[in-house]
């Protein structure tokens, strides 16, 4: 990957969703969007998509996406913006019973 | 040789059953192991049995998938089966119902979803569109949640004409003359006690309806408290509870030939969600709620497990099955109309759904 890249790790369970890969490299020349992000890395994956985001376009309530380490909710959500180099990370929440 | 299965949906996945003399059952694993199954339908029309659940990963979401292979193979519409537009504003949050059409209708799939809505299927099931009608309802705004979340729970189409019944909870009884196009509710005689005015046009907490399978105009009702009966298509209703040991309960099923017979499974009461005195029993009427029959052989002596709203089902054989779970994880299983269960599994999670069929086509 090129350093204007950002990388997205993908959760274990949705792998065979998106290729079988476990990080997704996307061009990212500048600063995005984390939705703008996400509609990019769901381009020809409607499976996956549909597991990460609601009909609405909202981030599903019990999963998590940290940029650079930071859980977005507690940033700006899907306007938080993802620099070039950044390291998105998708996983499920601990929740359940 | 005829095979039977049975789908149990639970909080924590699916399970298959199949018999081929309806006592001894073979269990499959899990499917869909930690998600709910909230829905299941089994569709033998058109020479084949497809199987269709109504999934929700409590992280990833819902979904409807189908198996036309008694569940060697599942798949699962690349679009997404039930799914709201975006100038809807809304999602689709888990679905309660997958209720095939009748054989003069095929492919037509009904579901019922929460946010409270119905889609309808004309290709098995694998594509759905919302109801405009009832989504547009100008008493959405009135309509409540029960403890399980705002959600039409049963779609039920009349085979002889475009007549549809819908129930809700909380909303009540809803009744389309038109295949769907308009709605009305539909609740006369059906009491609400938990509300200001006790008999409302609508808001009425239904947990159950279902229609004769020989007078289409008659249908059953299970309410929060109330067991009733319509004879002219939910015109007024008229209680049938006199004779069972509890009017609270979720389950109504009718016999899919015989006119006049259904099943309820009593619960005590609302502030005491058990089967009363801890004996758990199915009651059948033959004639259409003027009196009820207690049937227990076969099921334990001391339960203290609810049956939900769809945990329970009936094959169309001869003689008919009937089949129920418990929030306990136990199945039960009926070769002769509720004359006598064994148990087909037990220690499973909460059961949810129930559906059984004769296999066709495979």
């Amino acid at each position: 990957m090129g350093a204007s890249d950002v990388t997205v790790l993908i959760p274990t369970l949705l792998r065979p969703l998106i290729g079988d890969r476990s990080r997704v490299p996307l061009a990212a020349p500048s600063a995005i969007p984390l939705g703008q992000l996400l509609d990019n890395l769901h381009h020809g994956y409607p499976v996956f998509a549909r597991r990460i985001r609601d009909e609405t376009g909202a981030l599903r309530r019990y999963v998590n996406v940290y940029v650079n380490g930071e859980d977005v909710r507690r940033l700006d959500g899907l306007a938080t913006p993802v620099q070039p180099g950044a390291e998105v990370m998708i996983i499920q929440s601990v929740a359940g019973g | 040789m005829t095979t039977t299965l049975m789908a149990i949906g639970t909080k924590k996945g699916l399970w298959l059953a199949t018999s081929t003399d309806r006592q001894a059952w073979t269990l499959s694993e899990p499917h869909f192991l930690m998600q709910e199954v909230a829905s299941v339908g089994i569709d033998t029309r058109g020479g084949r049995t497809r199987i269709m659940a109504g999934v929700l990963s409590y992280h990833w979401g819902p979904t409807v998938v189908y198996s036309d292979d008694l569940g060697e193979t599942w798949s699962e519409p690349e679009q997404g089966a039930i799914k709201f537009s975006e100038s809807d504003n809304a999602a689709v949050e888990r679905i309660w119902q997958l209720q095939p059409d009748s054989a003069g209708r095929p492919g037509v799939v009904w579901a019922g979803c929460q946010p409270i809505s119905i889609w309808k299927s004309t290709d098995y099931g694998e594509h759905f569109e919302l109801n405009r009608g009832l989504w547009d309802h100008p008493h959405r705004s009135q309509w409540g949640a029960g403890f399980g979340g705002a959600a039409a729970h049963s779609v039920v189409p009349s085979p002889a004409d475009d007549t549809v019944h819908v129930a809700m909870s909380t909303g009540g009884v809803y009744r389309s003359d038109d295949g769907g196009a308009s709605w009305a509710p539909r609740n006369k005689g059906i009491s609400a006690y938990f509300m200001p005015d006790p008999n409302p046009e609508f808001g009425q907490c239904v947990h159950k309806i279902a229609r004769d399978a020989v007078e289409p105009n008659r249908l059953y009702a299970q309410n929060h408290h109330g067991v009733y009966r319509s004879d002219n298509g939910a015109e007024t209703w008229e209680s049938i509870a006199d004779g069972l040991p509890a009017d609270f309960g979720f389950v109504m099923l009718s016999h899919p030939h015989h006119s006049g017979t259904a099943w309820v499974i009593p619960l005590k009461a609302d502030g005491e969600r058990i089967p009363p005195d801890g004996k758990l029993a199915v009651h059948r009427t033959d004639d259409s709620g003027s009196s009820w029959i207690r049937q227990d052989q076969g099921l334990p002596k001391g339960e203290y497990n609810a049956v939900l709203r769809d945990a329970a089902g009936v094959d169309t054989l001869d003689p008919v099955g009937v089949y129920f779970g418990t929030r306990g994880g136990s199945v039960y299983a009926s070769a002769d109309e509720g004359e006598s269960f064994t148990e087909v599994a037990s220690h499973l999670p909460d059961v949810l759904c129930v559906r059984a069929a004769a296999v066709v086509g495979s």
